[in-house]
């Protein structure tokens, strides 16, 4: 088709010499023909269209605001674990013999109206021999000011570095029971802080054990399909069909008396774990059996690729960030079993401590009605529970492609 | 139908089958039994021990068998409702449990109904009241029902139902009608008592329901055929009872499956803390003395009581919603 086509070369006009000195009338640019011009991006929209799937999650993430909020706890809290020897005033097992069941010391700003460094009123003691009850009544005069980035008791950082620095310490000679004491006279508040450690790792560890066997298992049941899949199913079925904690009791009560403390606790959390994993496993398997018939996966196996590489490197990935949210909305529900089963005394064993040791203290009413401090653990077992739900919640509505 | 509820059954017993056959392995799995505690623990006291009747006994019970043996001396035990024996009671397994399993039972479907009240109204108006103050309020208040540790939470209702309604403390009823033949008085202290295990072991189920409630039914209130509804004139109230709601009635229904090991597990740590007579705390000392077969029959009630509530629940959907089509599903 050539008279479509055009051909530069010599035109034939009436006047050849004059129309090559006039320019064509009308503007044409002198940069370099692009032709796709058109369909370039801004800078902004080429981040958002190549942006991996994770930076896309952290956006939406970024955009839901409780979300955030929650996460922003969370990580302060996993931070102060693992500096709970400096945050703590006292050491986990320090006893202050002379204030057994010492109320908490509220700190005040306000000495005579005038704004001073924070302290504490040093108690007044003395046993009412009618009742048999230990009476403290903060005495006005004993101003106590608080102490910071300060030498007290000694410990261990993480056991290993010997240390005495502390963020607070109590007045030379005073104290410092921003929380009270328990019936050892053992300072509250240091030891929350030290039972975190335990409390929030549980859940993590759990939750690892429980998203390694939801993989494996799920991802057998889900590729191979045919028997190994409703033998799986049975199983899991099976599993389900426990009541969670009756199930936990039993186990951890065949954790031997002869454990030391970290081994119990290694056992607690693979019991945690062992358990919930049926939920991950489900979503593993169905969507693999969704994902197992597209071209990719067959153009993997066209190619000769293993099966374990197949799930791992191709059908993991797909759903790797849904998975993630919902293993996070799985630790809270380990974090209260834990304190369920250490309430109960068959969870993580003293001396190590956890929230769940702290508040088996006050499994009798009579604490709640005379020692009401020792309930100070459960606030942070919410706060924590309620931070993973939130944060999971976010994640979960960011990891989700169609919302 | 029939043939998926013959079905169902079928696969309920080797469920079932399965389900013994763990809790066998784990009642057994600790080293030693229930009698090498026991006569440890009686030469620490330095008290003597009847080692004749203790051997008659570890005889009887087969303990010098192998354990596949005594499994099905166990679960044969079991088929003719025989719990076997506790040791720790020194009497049959059936005459220590008792009432208990029939306050567990109790206790149970009174939490269910209980979360099905509850739910159901404050689900709806948190979901026709969106984004509203109350809304939010009951959002927050659903999420601290699902954060706070039951135990606690019942600790102290019983505090404060002590202190201000002068509700004895610990136990399903009043402290005067413990052995009484079952009378009028005794019931209406049993309702008095019961509020309390109640609300605290359904609070957490409550508020996973009303959540699901919502979202059930705030995705339904945008379809058109409710926009249509009210768009012809047609009462809100009743536009929202005639459709949306029973769309949005599904997990209510399927929820029994899950929310029955939830009350299960929630009345067995509520009820130590209460002391009442359910199963939960006789498990927990069971559990720790090695007294297995009270603590298998403890576990395999709770466990059937399950996979009975899963089966129930189940048919209900099925019957219910028409959507819902078995046997196309089930062979593929």
């Amino acid at each position: 088709m050539s008279d479509l086509t055009f051909i530069p070369g010599p035109q034939h006009s009436r006047n050849d010499d004059t129309a090559e000195a006039v320019p064509l009338p009308h503007y044409v640019s002198a940069a370099p023909y692009d032709p796709y011009a058109v369909e370039r991006m801004t800078a902004a929209q080429e981040r958002f269209y190549v942006a991996s799937q994770w930076r896309m999650v952290w956006w939406k993430l970024k955009r839901h605001r409780v979300a955030v909020v929650a996460g922003g706890i969370l990580l302060a809290m996993y931070l102060g674990v693992t500096i709970c020897e400096f945050l703590a005033p006292y050491g986990v097992d320090s006893r202050n013999t002379d204030f057994i069941y010492a109320p908490p010391q509220p700190v005040h700003i306000f000495y005579h109206g005038r704004l001073v460094a924070p302290y504490v009123l040093g108690f007044d003691y003395h046993l009412d021999m009618k009742l048999l009850e230990r009476i403290y009544t903060p005495d006005p005069n004993k101003r106590e000011p608080i102490r910071f980035f300060c030498h007290g008791d000694g410990y261990k950082f993480w056991d290993l570095f010997p240390g005495n620095l502390h963020l607070a310490c109590p007045a030379n000679g005073g104290q410092l029971f921003l929380l009270g004491t328990d019936r050892l006279g053992r300072d509250l508040m240091s030891r929350m802080i030290y039972g975190a450690r335990v409390s929030l790792t549980v859940g993590l560890i759990g939750v690892a054990v429980s998203l390694t066997l939801g993989i494996v298992i799920g991802g057998i049941a889900g590729y191979y399909g045919g028997w190994t899949d409703i033998l799986i199913q049975r199983a899991m079925e099976v599993i389900q069909s426990f009541p969670h904690l009756p199930l936990w009791m039993a186990l951890s009560a065949i954790l031997p008396v002869s454990w030391s403390p970290l081994l119990v606790y290694f056992g607690i959390t693979l019991i945690l774990g062992m358990i919930d994993w049926t939920h991950l496993a489900r979503a593993v398997r169905s969507k693999l059996l969704a994902l197992r018939e597209e071209d990719f996966c067959t153009a993997a196996v066209l190619m000769g690729a293993r099966p374990v590489r197949i799930i791992g490197r191709h059908l993991l990935p797909s759903f790797s960030s849904h998975l993630i949210a919902s293993a996070t909305l799985m630790i809270p529900g380990m974090i209260l079993g834990e304190t369920a089963l250490s309430f109960l005394g068959l969870g993580v064993r003293p001396p190590m401590t956890s929230w769940g040791v702290l508040l088996s203290d006050a499994q009798n009413i009579n604490v709640v009605a005379l020692y009401p401090w020792l309930l100070a653990p459960v606030t942070t077992v919410i706060l924590a529970v309620l931070a993973f739900n939130f944060f999971g919640d976010g994640l979960r509505d960011a990891a989700d492609p169609y919302h | 139908m029939l043939s998926y509820i013959v079905h169902r059954i079928l696969i309920m017993i080797p469920t079932l089958v399965a389900i013994s056959i763990v809790i066998f392995t784990i009642i057994n799995l600790p080293p030693g039994n229930y009698f090498t505690t026991y006569i440890a623990e009686l030469q620490g006291s330095g008290e003597k021990t009847d080692l004749a009747k203790i051997e008659f006994l570890e005889k009887q019970y087969g303990f010098d068998r192998p354990l596949w043996q005594q499994y099905l001396y166990w679960a044969g035990g079991l088929l003719h409702g025989n719990l076997g024996y506790s040791f720790s009671y020194d009497m049959p397994v059936n005459k220590v449990v008792g009432d208990r399993l029939l306050l567990t039972g109790v206790v149970s479907i009174t939490t269910i109904i209980f979360t099905y009240l509850v739910a159901f109204p404050i689900g709806i108006y948190s979901a026709t009241h969106q984004y509203s103050i109350s809304d939010h309020l009951l959002t927050l208040l659903g999420f601290l029902g699902l954060a706070t540790p039951s135990f606690l939470l019942a600790l102290v209702l019983l505090y404060f139902a002590n202190v201000y309604f002068g509700i004895s403390i610990g136990g399903l009823m009043d402290p005067k009608y413990l052995d009484q033949p079952w009378s009028w008085g005794k019931v209406l202290s049993l309702i008095e008592h019961i509020w309390i295990p109640v609300v605290v072991i359904g609070s957490a189920g409550t508020a996973a329901m009303i959540r699901r409630l919502r979202a059930n039914l705030l995705d339904e209130l945008q379809k058109q055929y409710f926009v249509t509804a009210r768009a012809k004139g047609l009462h809100p109230f009743r536009a929202l009872m005639k459709y949306p709601l029973r769309m949005a009635l599904n997990p209510f229904i399927s929820d029994i499956g899950s929310l029955l090991p939830q009350v299960i597990s929630g009345a067995a740590i509520v009820s130590v803390v209460l002391s009442l007579p359910t199963t939960g705390p006789m498990l927990l000392s069971s559990l720790r003395s090695q007294d297995m077969y009270l603590a298998g029959s403890f576990l395999m009630f709770m466990a059937f009581l399950t996979v009975i509530g899963v089966f129930v629940s189940d048919l209900a959907l099925a019957l219910l919603d028409p959507r819902i089509r078995l046997q196309a599903g089930r062979r593929q």
